[in-house]
């Protein structure tokens, strides 16, 4: 570790925290729907999809109409992937896909996942990246941001039932949030040098002089929205480590920037739609420390380097390079893994296969831990809201008072809801990981032997159940039962746990808002943050040590003696 | 038997011994019969845990029967249902203390005759009645020597009453019909007199079966803060349940997995069996604390309420004050002696049988070294008069007068010195009542006498401010006088002038805010409002209106101990919370215990895990499940008496609660574990 690396790092950290608060604000105005300068354009969308804006749901109009959307947006998806043979915009000539494989891949990027059993640049045609792909980048990361901001409503005011619009909030975070930054981001991109083009494949010859086809296309906006969205969907196979995905360090340092901004600023969104902003910060410092813990981790494992290669005679002062770019370095490799993990992007500038195990280990952790560090837009934020719940749960009776989260009685109901949410992700990553180490049709999908080969499933299942979408490598995805699993891993991931998270939402709206006072558990501060740090990494912890020892710590202390598998 | 400490601090101060010797048989012979895991369902925890010792078991007596080794799994099933019994133990100590109570009051209970009046208006016709065949309405005579048979409430005449049955109390209490001591209870003794009552409560629904019920816990039922609490842990067994599960597919992998008594020590180790086993046993000995402090709740869900409350409404007299006015200043007019002043101030009050009189010759006694003489002979006393407002003495040397002030001048027509007009005025403006003395027609000067603030009062309420609880003083006095006493006594607010609709509306007012209102009262006109309070303590003395209004009787009838009930409550919730931190924390320890031991044989080098350097797998297991059941036993004392609380703001507590029990939970399992397992291998058990 160097010192100039960790100042890239910090300011990379900087600039995203720096952002966050303007855009947390505005975020806010546009939950309330203050802003305005597309009203037109609102409007007309309002009109064709015959919406009053101003009709509020309680949480299951809300959560309904949010799964009538999602359920929409999966089936149109899965008839574009399906079909995109015949369909326009096509230059490749790229067949439609089966149906596993695009089932995987419709739910796969409804739930805001991205996981890609598929190499972008020769399995998906233009329309599909475009019309299908894209458009459920911007879809999912808007339905994340109004869950949000409706779970948010709930803190706000006593007696409410109704938590907003869904239909409204959708437009608006579409419309004033998501678009503008992805059209800045995206022309920011053509101009460092990602492709947008519907010119067909270029075909160039190499040194050696064989010829060689390089796929381009419109990839530009759409790995703008790629991180904006925490997608991580890339347009190209290899995803940001691809040079025309990832061409520099600065694009790089843009694309972490982008997939952390809009999880940090949904914090300040939610202190001001609860009207106190204390609250905000400490749900942000649990998320910066655990980032900044996690870059420190991968980046300490990756520049001690793999002692079997040291033993080869490899310099190690370079640290573990395998699968990474000499074009971003270190820290911004580690950096990014971390925020990508942490934010349930999935997109990846480095092969995770490739780092030292503890190396590969916290990205998989961080998953693990619950998509909330700081999450991925607008999950973060109510996945943070049921930990804080369950943290002031627990802690809370220790002050001496039936537990409290912003004056709304933690009770019977929320607890239950919030288990419920909670055992989504132990119950889908570690049975599917379970049953697909042993039954043979599923193994044979691991290309690794001993720890490392276990590593390459749970990680599948983490990034699954985690709507991460990031793959840590030495799997064969494609098959059927990844694809169904896989999928169906992401459909509990995702409505599995929002459903009971918008049920708490519903049933804490309806409950008075008690007055702050002296003797009522302080939600700000160092002791709250320590206290939410600790909760999240003892409760993910217990869930998953045992199946971590027999991975990545297993083959730590194996390759520390000397053993490969 | 009964104990009938009260007082301030009596939470912290009188503390019972906490598992009584004599009570011991009897819990362990409970224990085992708590073991029908039929009973046990109710505890999710637990009842998986017995699920397990109970298959655990089978296996090695199966591994016995084939003649393979069996010991350490038999060790393993020993502990696992060494750990049901500890759990199924805490619960059977906490009943049997309340059982104890329950026997006394059974005892109090005994089958009375009742004297059954057959006309309400005559006392002299009466049938002799079974006290249990009595309906609600009877009218009953209960002469002195008399049982009453049943609750009820004077309709006729006066009588003192032996409450020692209920109260644990011997002093007699008078019971008089009208007023706001009216009420009689079931199995106390009238010592004198007699009293013609109505029944109020169908036999078997006394106030005195109420109580036996409640302290035997046979009524018991989850608190809403229980239930949540249950749940969580469900949820949580439930994950180690995935998790422990899936550890058979993960190690088939590249190996054979652990063995089932393996798994299932690691199972049950994981889910939270402290708290488990703990919860119900903390939940009974809340409510027994509250019945040793002499505080009858109807509910376990009362007391948790007590320490969500945010607003404590307190009577003025006898919470805040003393409750009667008293001397204490004497202030001289210009050019009076002080000693004059005093003299005169001790004959007008030597007739004096009022409290305030008395507190004049007390305070002239103490502060002028002046003791009350004798009634002097010749002496015509003037009794206080309620038109006059004077009282005094007359003596052949002179006619000694005290009032208040207007109409002493008045009665005497002088005109006051402009001195003593103002001290007057200052003493009303302060909340005091200003008396004047005059010798004749001569005004001597004035007594000031002052609704004295209890001493530690203001303390206390300071001790609430920071807890968040805000106090608020309810008295009739007028505004002024009431604003004067709430500076004196450090209350947040107060209600002057207060009407039982003032009261109800206030409470009405901060539970819209989102607040919990506790209040004390006696009266029947108090009723609504204690209804309506979210703790509502009504006082032992106090009609039967009251007491069925409120949520809690206190049989001391003392309403400061508003504020125990307050911390008993908070008590009560903070045990629960810190147990389970406790129980949670502890598992950080016990993976690194049994995780490196039950993988060790597939990847050997996990060992580096084992940072307690435990001697073998089998004893880094076996030390895990004993710590595990013995950490029950280890914490029943503290269950049963709560932990220590101390008033003090949220964050402090949390500061101090998250330190002993989240850091002491994850350090604690460390240290025992080792030392455990030092001693398997000292005596060579695994």
């Amino acid at each position: 570790m160097t010192l100039i690396g960790w100042a890239q790092i910090a300011l990379v950290l900087t600039l995203v925290l720096a952002a966050a608060m303007p855009l947390g604000r505005y975020i806010a105005a546009v939950a309330d729907g203050r802003v305005a300068w597309l009203r037109p354009m609102e409007t007309l969308l309002y009109r064709l999809g015959g919406i009053d804006p101003s009709r509020g749901q309680d949480w299951k109009g809300y959560a309904l109409a949010m799964l009538t959307a999602n359920a929409a947006g999966f089936l149109l998806l899965f008839a574009i992937l399906r079909l995109q043979g015949v369909l326009p915009l096509n230059p490749q000539g790229v067949p439609g896909m089966s149906s596993w494989l695009a089932f995987n891949t419709a739910v796969s990027f409804v739930t805001n996942t991205n996981w890609q059993a598929y190499s972008g640049e020769v399995a998906a045609s233009y329309l599909a990246q475009m019309a299908g792909l894209a458009v459920q980048n911007f879809l999912s990361a808007a339905t994340g941001i109004a869950l949000a901001l409706a779970v948010s409503r709930a803190f706000a005011r006593g007696g409410l039932r109704e938590l907003g619009s869904f239909w409204a909030d959708l437009t608006r975070v579409t419309l004033y949030i998501l678009l503008p930054l992805a059209l800045v981001l995206g022309a920011a991109f053509v101009a460092l040098g990602i492709p947008q083009t519907f010119a067909g494949p270029v075909t160039a010859t190499t040194l050696e002089g064989a010829e060689q086809l390089i796929p381009l296309g419109p990839a530009a906006f759409q790995v703008a929205i790629k991180h904006l969205g925490t997608n991580g969907g890339g347009f190209f196979g290899v995803n940001s480590l691809h040079p025309f995905e990832g061409p520099d360090a600065l694009v790089t340092a843009l694309q972490i920037w982008a997939q952390a901004v809009i999880p940090f600023a949904l914090c300040l969104t939610f202190a001001r739609i609860v009207g106190d902003r204390r609250q905000g910060r400490a749900l942000q410092a649990v998320m910066l420390g655990f980032v900044v813990a996690a870059t420190a981790a991968i980046y300490a494992a990756e520049a001690a380097g793999n002692p079997a290669f040291a033993a080869l005679g490899v310099d190690p002062a370079m640290g573990n390079m395998e699968g990474k770019d000499i074009r971003f370095g270190l820290p911004l490799v580690a950096l990014f893994t971390a925020t990508t993990t942490g934010a349930s992007c999935g997109a990846v500038n480095a092969m995770l296969d490739s780092f030292t195990p503890l190396g590969g280990m916290v990205p998989l952790f961080l998953i693990q831990l619950g998509e909330v560090l700081p999450g991925g837009v607008g999950s973060g934020l109510y996945g943070m809201l049921v930990f804080a719940l369950l943290a002031v749960f627990v802690a809370g009776l220790m002050v001496g008072r039936t537990p409290e989260y912003l004056g709304k009685k933690v009770q019977a109901r929320e607890i239950k809801l919030a288990m419920l949410a909670v055992l989504v992700l132990p119950a889908t990553i570690l049975g599917f990981t379970a049953i697909s180490v042993v039954l043979p049709q599923a193994a044979s999908s691991i290309q690794d032997a001993g720890p490392h080969g276990l590593t390459e499933m749970l990680y599948a299942y983490t990034s699954a159940a985690g709507n991460n979408g990031s793959a840590f490598g030495g799997l064969a995805a494609d098959t059927p039962w990844m694809n169904a699993t896989l999928g169906i891993a992401m459909l509990l991931g995702r409505f599995g746990y929002v459903v009971p998270v918008m049920a708490i939402a519903g049933s804490l709206a309806a409950k008075p808002r008690a007055p702050e006072g002296a003797g009522t558990f302080p939600t700000h501060g160092p002791l709250f943050v320590g206290l939410l740090a600790g909760v999240i990494l003892i409760l993910g912890g217990l869930q998953f040590l045992p199946s971590l020892s027999l991975g990545p710590i297993a083959e730590h202390f194996a390759l520390l003696a000397g053993k490969t598998f | 038997m009964l104990d009938t400490t009260t007082g301030a601090g009596a939470t912290a101060g009188a503390r019972p011994p906490m598992l009584e010797p004599a009570l011991l048989p009897r819990a362990a012979r409970d224990a085992f019969r708590k073991l029908n895991p039929l009973a046990l369902l109710r505890n999710p925890v637990i009842f998986v845990t017995e699920v397990v010792s109970i298959l655990v078991t089978l296996l090695s007596a199966r591994s016995a029967f084939l003649g393979e080794p069996w010991a350490f799994q038999a060790w393993i099933a020993l502990w696992l249902w060494f750990t049901v019994l500890f759990a199924t133990f805490a619960e059977a100590v906490a009943e049997g203390r309340g059982r104890a109570r329950a026997e006394s009051l059974r005892k109090a209970r005994t089958e009375a005759r009742a004297k059954l009046l057959l006309r309400p208006d005559d006392r002299t016709i009466w049938q002799p009645r079974d006290a249990t065949d009595l309906r609600v309405g009877d009218l009953v005579l209960v002469e002195a020597g008399d049982i009453v048979p049943s609750d009820g409430e004077v309709v006729q005449g006066i009588a003192s009453v032996n409450e020692a049955a209920v109260t644990g109390e011997s002093a007699p209490v008078i019971r008089e019909s009208g007023g706001d001591r009216s009420a009689v209870t079931g199995g106390t003794l009238v010592v004198s007199d007699w009293i013609v009552m109505r029944i109020t409560a169908a036999p078997g629904s006394t106030f005195i079966d109420r109580m036996i019920s409640l302290v035997e816990g046979a009524s018991r039922q989850k608190t809403p803060n229980e239930i949540a609490l249950d749940i969580l842990l469900a949820g949580m067994t439930i994950i180690f349940l995935i998790a422990v599960a899936s550890v058979v597919g993960l190690a088939s992998w590249n190996g054979a997995p652990p063995s089932v008594p393996v798994l299932a020590a690691l199972l049950v180790t994981l889910i939270p069996t402290t708290i488990g086993g703990l919860l119900s046993a903390i939940g009974i000995a809340g409510m027994d604390r509250l019945v040793r402090f002499n505080v009858m709740a109807t509910s376990g869900r009362a007391v948790e309420a007590a320490g969500d409350v945010d607003v404590l409404l307190l009577d003025k007299t006898g919470t805040i004050t003393l409750g009667n006015r008293q001397a204490a200043a004497l202030h001289p007019a210009p050019g009076v002696d002080a000693r004059a002043l005093a003299e005169a101030a001790i004959l007008s009050s030597i007739a004096d049988e009022t409290p305030e009189g008395r507190s004049i010759l007390a305070f002239v006694k103490e502060r002028h070294g002046m003791a009350p003489p004798a009634l002097p002979p010749g002496a015509t006393v003037v009794p206080f008069a309620a038109q006059t407002r004077i009282s005094g003495l007359d003596l052949p040397t002179g006619s000694y007068r005290k009032g208040a002030a207007d109409s002493l001048v008045r009665a005497i027509g002088t005109e006051a010195p402009a001195a003593l007009r103002q001290v007057v005025e200052r003493i009303a403006r302060a909340g005091g009542t200003p008396l004047i003395v005059a010798k004749d027609r001569h005004l001597l000067g004035a007594i000031e006498l002052k609704d004295i603030v209890k001493p530690g009062i203001r303390e206390r309420f300071a001790q609430l401010r920071q807890m968040g609880i805000r106090t608020v003083m309810v008295t009739g006095d007028n505004r002024l006088t009431a604003a004067a006493i709430a500076t004196e006594a450090g209350v947040d607010d107060f209600i002057a002038e207060a009407t039982p609709e003032d009261k109800l509306r206030y409470i009405r007012d901060a539970q819209g805010e989102g607040r919990l209102v506790a209040m004390a009262g006696d009266g029947t006109n108090d009723a609504p409002a204690l209804a309506q309070a979210d703790v509502g303590l009504a006082m032992q003395t106090g009609t039967q209106a009251a007491r069925e209004a409120g949520n809690m009787v206190d049989l001391d009838s003392d309403p400061t101990k508003l504020i125990e009930v307050v911390e008993i409550g908070k008590q009560l919730l903070i045990t629960r919370g810190a147990l389970t931190t406790f129980s949670i924390t502890n598992d950080v320890a016990k993976y690194f215990a049994i995780l490196p031991a039950i993988f060790v044989a597939q990847y050997p080098d996990l060992q580096a895990l084992n940072l307690m350097r435990l001697a073998s797998p089998e004893s880094a297991i076996l030390s895990a499940v004993i710590f595990n059941a013995l950490i029950i036993v280890a914490l029943v004392p503290l269950a049963l008496r709560g932990v220590r609380y101390r008033p003090a703001g949220a964050a402090a507590l949390l500061r101090r609660n998250l330190l002993i029990y989240g850091l002491g939970g994850i350090v604690a399992p460390f240290i025992g574990i080792k030392l455990i397992d030092i001693l398997l291998q000292i005596l060579g058990i695994a």
